[in-house]
C-alpha cells in the first residue's frame, strides 16, 4: 500500500494574491487545507522602537506608512493617544476636517479592498474602476498635504494646515492634449471642497456600477457566499473588530459606541452581516462606503460654514505662524525648541482607538514624562485577522484561501510594523 | 452621574474584591500577580457585569530605562551640546556594547492587556508584572481569549517574556534564526547583525552591524515648572502683545 502523506505548499512571499510579503505554509490533504501557517515579519521595521528613539512629531510619518492604504486613519489614533495624555482640546473645524478626511481614507482603502479582492477572485476590471476613483481621493491629499499617499497631515492639536482654495490641476504634455487637459481639470476649477462636493455627488452611482458587476454575479457568489464563515462568538474569540466582526452580526463600531472627535453629530447606518461569509463582509464594505459618502458631505456642510482656526494656538505643542515668527522672539523661541526638542508628555499611560477602516487601530503610548515615547503600542486590525486565518481556512479548498485572505483585506505595513 | 470609567470601577470591586482598580485618564487599570491572572481573566469573561469578551491587545514593556533620560536639564543646562551625547542610552549603543540598566527598583518586564467589553461598552487594561526580570514568565491567555495566540507570540520575539502554557511559542516578526529580543532597552537601536548576497559565497551572509549610531534629539525630561505640576503648560498669550 502506498504511503499517503500531507502535503506541503509554500504559498507566498511572492505571490500576487499575497497582498504583499504573506508567507503561507499550507499542509494540504489533496485540494483541501488542513492547516495554514502564515509566517509574518517580512515586512517588520521596527516601527515602534523607532517610534521610541525619536520625538513625538517626528514619529507621525512613520505611522502613514503602517497600514498604508489608509493612511490618515493610522495617524488619527496617534495623535489621539498623545492628545489624551496633554489633555488638550482640537478646534472644531479641524475635528471635522479630520472626520471627514477619516472617511475618504476608509473610501481609499475599501476601494483599494474591493479591486484587490475582487482582482483575486478574478474580476479583472473591479480593479481599474476602483482605482479610477482613488485617483481623485488621492488629489484631496495631495491638495490638501503635497503627498498622495504618505501625508503626514494630522498633528497634535489639530491637522497641519486648512483646506487649499484651489485644486492641483493637469497640464498639457507630450502624452496629454490641451483639450484632454482643460477636460481633466473641469471639475478642479474651484476649492477642494467644491472637488469633494462633485466626488461626493458621483460616487453613489460608481457604488451602483460596482453592484452590478459583482452582487448578483453568479461567479462571484460562488466564490464567497458560505465562504470563510465565522460565527460572531468565534469573532470575539479571535479578537477579530470592524467589518469583519460586524459581518458576523455583531453591531459593533467606535464611531458610534465610543464616539470620538464629532462623530457624535453625523448621522449614519452600522450595516450589519448574518452568515458571517465573505460575501456579508463584502456586502457590509460596499454599505459602509456609501455611509461613509454621506458622512463626508454632512462634514462639507459644516465646513464651508464655519472658518476658524484648525490648529490649537497652544505653541509649545504646534508650531507659531511663519509670518509671526518674523517679528516676534516668542514665537521663535517657541519654533526653535519644538523642532530642536519637541514637547514633553505628562508621566502617565494612554490607549486611544479609532474605527479604521479594517477594524480597532489603537495606539497605546506610555511616557515616562520625556520628549519621546518610553513605549508605543500600535493595535493592528489585520494582526488579529490574520492569526485567524488558520481557523478560518480549514476545510477550504487551495482558490479559497486567496479569497479569504481577500476578505481579511490584510496590509502588511500594519501586520509586521 | 457617574462616567462609564467610575461605573466600571464599582462593577470591578463588586467582582474582584482582592484587587484594586486604578482610574487615571478616563481609563481603568487593573494590577494583577501572574499568578492570579488566569482566575482573573477568566472571571472578567465570565462575569455578566463585565463580560470582556474581546481580546483587544496585548503587549510587552520593559520597563527597564524608565525615567531615564540624556540630559538632566536642571543641572547641565550651562554645558555646551556634549552633554546630550555621552549618555550610554541604547540609540547610541554600536555592536557588541551593552546598556548597563539601571535598577529601578520595579519588576522589569510587564505584560499589558486590552479587553472590551462588548456587551456593556467599557474598556479595561490589565497589567501582569513579570516577578523575575532574568526570567519573565506569565501564564497564557490562549485559553481564554484565542486571539491572544500571535500576541503572546509577538511579546516573546520582541521582549522574550515567556507564556507559561502556549502551546506554540515560536518568534514571529524577527528574521528566521534571529539572536535576541529587539524590543528590550538594551538592544541597540541600529541592532547587531546586517545582512548582503555575497557573490563568492553564493548565499546571503550576515555580518555585525557597519550602521554608525546617531541620536538627533537627546531624551529629555523636563522638571523645570512648566512640567513639574503634571498638567499642560497653559497656552500661551502673549503673542498678541509683542510685535
Amino acid at each position: 500500500m502506498p504511503e499517503i502523506r500531507n502535503y506541503t505548499l509554500n504559498f507566498g512571499p511572492q505571490h500576487p494574491a499575497a497582498h504583499g510579503v504573506l508567507r503561507l505554509v499550507l499542509e494540504m490533504d489533496g485540494e483541501v487545507i488542513e492547516r495554514a501557517d502564515p509566517h509574518i515579519g517580512l515586512l517588520h521595521r521596527g516601527t515602534e522602537k523607532l517610534a521610541e528613539s525619536k520625538p513625538y512629531n517626528q514619529s507621525i510619518g512613520y505611522m502613514d506608512r503602517l497600514d498604508y492604504v489608509s493612511m490618515m486613519c493610522n495617524e488619527h489614533g496617534y495623535v489621539l493617544a498623545i492628545e489624551k495624555l496633554l489633555g488638550i482640546e482640537v478646534p472644531e473645524r479641524a475635528q471635522y476636517i479630520r472626520v471627514m478626511f477619516d472617511e475618504i481614507t476608509r473610501l481609499l482603502n475599501h476601494l483599494m479592498w474591493i479591486g484587490a479582492h475582487a482582482l483575486d477572485v478574478g474580476a479583472m476590471s473591479m480593479f481599474l474602476y476602483a482605482f479610477r476613483e482613488r485617483e481623485d481621493l488621492m488629489d484631496c491629499y495631495e491638495a490638501v498635504s503635497g503627498a498622495r499617499l504618505h501625508a503626514t497631515y494630522y498633528r497634535p492639536g489639530g491637522v497641519a494646515r486648512d483646506l487649499p482654495d484651489f485644486m492641483p490641476q493637469y497640464e498639457e504634455s507630450k502624452w496629454r492634449s490641451k483639450s484632454a487637459a482643460a477636460k481633466a481639470n473641469k471639475n478642479r476649477q474651484g476649492s477642494l471642497l467644491d472637488f469633494i462636493d462633485d466626488f461626493t455627488t458621483r460616487f453613489p452611482g460608481y457604488v451602483d456600477e460596482y453592484e452590478t458587476l459583482l452582487t448578483d454575479n453568479r461567479i462571484w457568489k460562488q466564490r464567497t457566499v458560505g465562504i470563510g464563515v465565522v460565527s460572531p462568538e468565534r469573532a470575539l474569540q479571535m479578537g477579530f473588530t470592524g467589518p469583519m466582526l460586524r459581518g458576523s452580526g455583531i453591531e459593533w463600531d467606535l464611531r458610534k459606541k465610543q464616539p470620538y472627535e464629532v462623530y457624535d453629530r453625523m448621522a449614519f447606518d452600522i450595516p450589519v452581516g448574518t452568515n458571517g461569509d465573505c460575501y456579508d463582509r463584502y456586502l457590509v464594505r460596499m454599505e459602509e462606503m456609501r455611509q461613509s459618502n454621506s458622512i463626508i458631505r454632512q462634514c462639507l456642510e459644516w465646513i464651508r460654514n464655519n472658518p476658524g482656526p484648525v490648529l490649537t494656538e497652544d505653541h509649545k505643542i504646534a508650531p507659531p505662524k511663519r509670518e509671526t515668527m518674523k517679528g516676534d522672539m516668542e514665537a521663535l523661541i517657541h519654533h526653535f525648541k519644538l523642532f530642536t526638542e519637541g514637547f514633553c508628555l505628562p508621566e502617565g499611560e494612554a490607549y486611544a482607538a479609532i474605527e479604521h477602516p479594517k477594524g480597532e487601530f489603537g495606539c497605546y503610548l506610555i511616557s515616562d514624562g520625556a520628549n519621546k515615547p518610553y513605549r508605543l503600542k500600535v493595535r493592528a486590525p489585520g494582526f488579529a485577522h490574520l492569526s485567524g486565518l488558520d481557523e478560518m481556512t480549514r476545510g477550504h479548498m487551495l482558490s479559497d484561501v486567496v479569497a479569504i485572505i481577500g476578505t481579511q483585506d490584510i496590509v502588511f505595513g500594519e501586520i509586521d510594523r | 452621574m457617574a462616567t462609564r470609567a467610575e461605573n466600571l470601577v464599582q462593577r470591578l470591586q463588586a467582582s474582584l474584591p482582592a484587587v484594586t482598580p486604578q482610574l487615571n485618564n478616563d481609563e481603568v487599570t487593573l494590577i494583577v500577580a501572574p499568578g492570579d491572572l488566569l482566575d482573573t481573566c477568566k472571571l472578567l469573561r465570565d462575569d455578566e457585569q463585565l463580560a470582556f469578551t474581546l481580546l483587544i491587545d496585548l503587549c510587552g514593556v520593559d520597563y527597564g530605562a524608565y525615567g531615564k533620560s540624556e540630559w538632566s536639564t536642571d543641572t547641565e543646562a550651562g554645558q555646551g551640546f556634549s552633554r546630550a551625547v555621552d549618555a550610554n542610552s541604547v540609540g547610541r549603543l554600536s555592536f557588541g556594547q551593552d546598556a548597563a540598566l539601571a535598577d529601578t527598583g520595579q519588576p522589569r518586564f510587564a505584560v499589558v492587556y486590552h479587553l472590551l467589553s462588548v456587551q456593556h461598552n467599557l474598556r479595561l487594561r490589565v497589567r501582569a508584572q513579570c516577578e523575575d526580570d532574568n526570567f519573565p514568565v506569565v501564564p497564557s491567555v490562549t485559553s481564554i481569549w484565542s486571539g491572544a495566540d500571535w500576541y503572546e507570540r509577538e511579546a516573546f520575539d520582541l521582549f522574550g517574556i515567556l507564556f507559561d502554557g502556549h502551546n506554540d511559542l515560536r518568534r514571529i516578526l524577527t528574521d528566521y534564526g534571529f539572536v535576541g529580543h529587539p524590543f528590550r532597552k538594551d538592544f541597540p537601536l541600529v541592532g547587531n547583525v546586517e545582512m548582503r548576497y555575497d557573490p563568492e559565497v553564493g548565499r546571503v551572509v550576515y555580518e555585525p552591524v557597519t550602521i554608525q549610531p546617531r541620536v538627533l534629539v537627546p531624551r529629555v525630561i523636563r522638571d523645570d515648572n512648566r512640567y513639574a505640576s503634571g498638567e499642560t503648560p497653559e497656552p500661551d498669550d502673549t503673542q498678541s502683545d509683542v510685535v
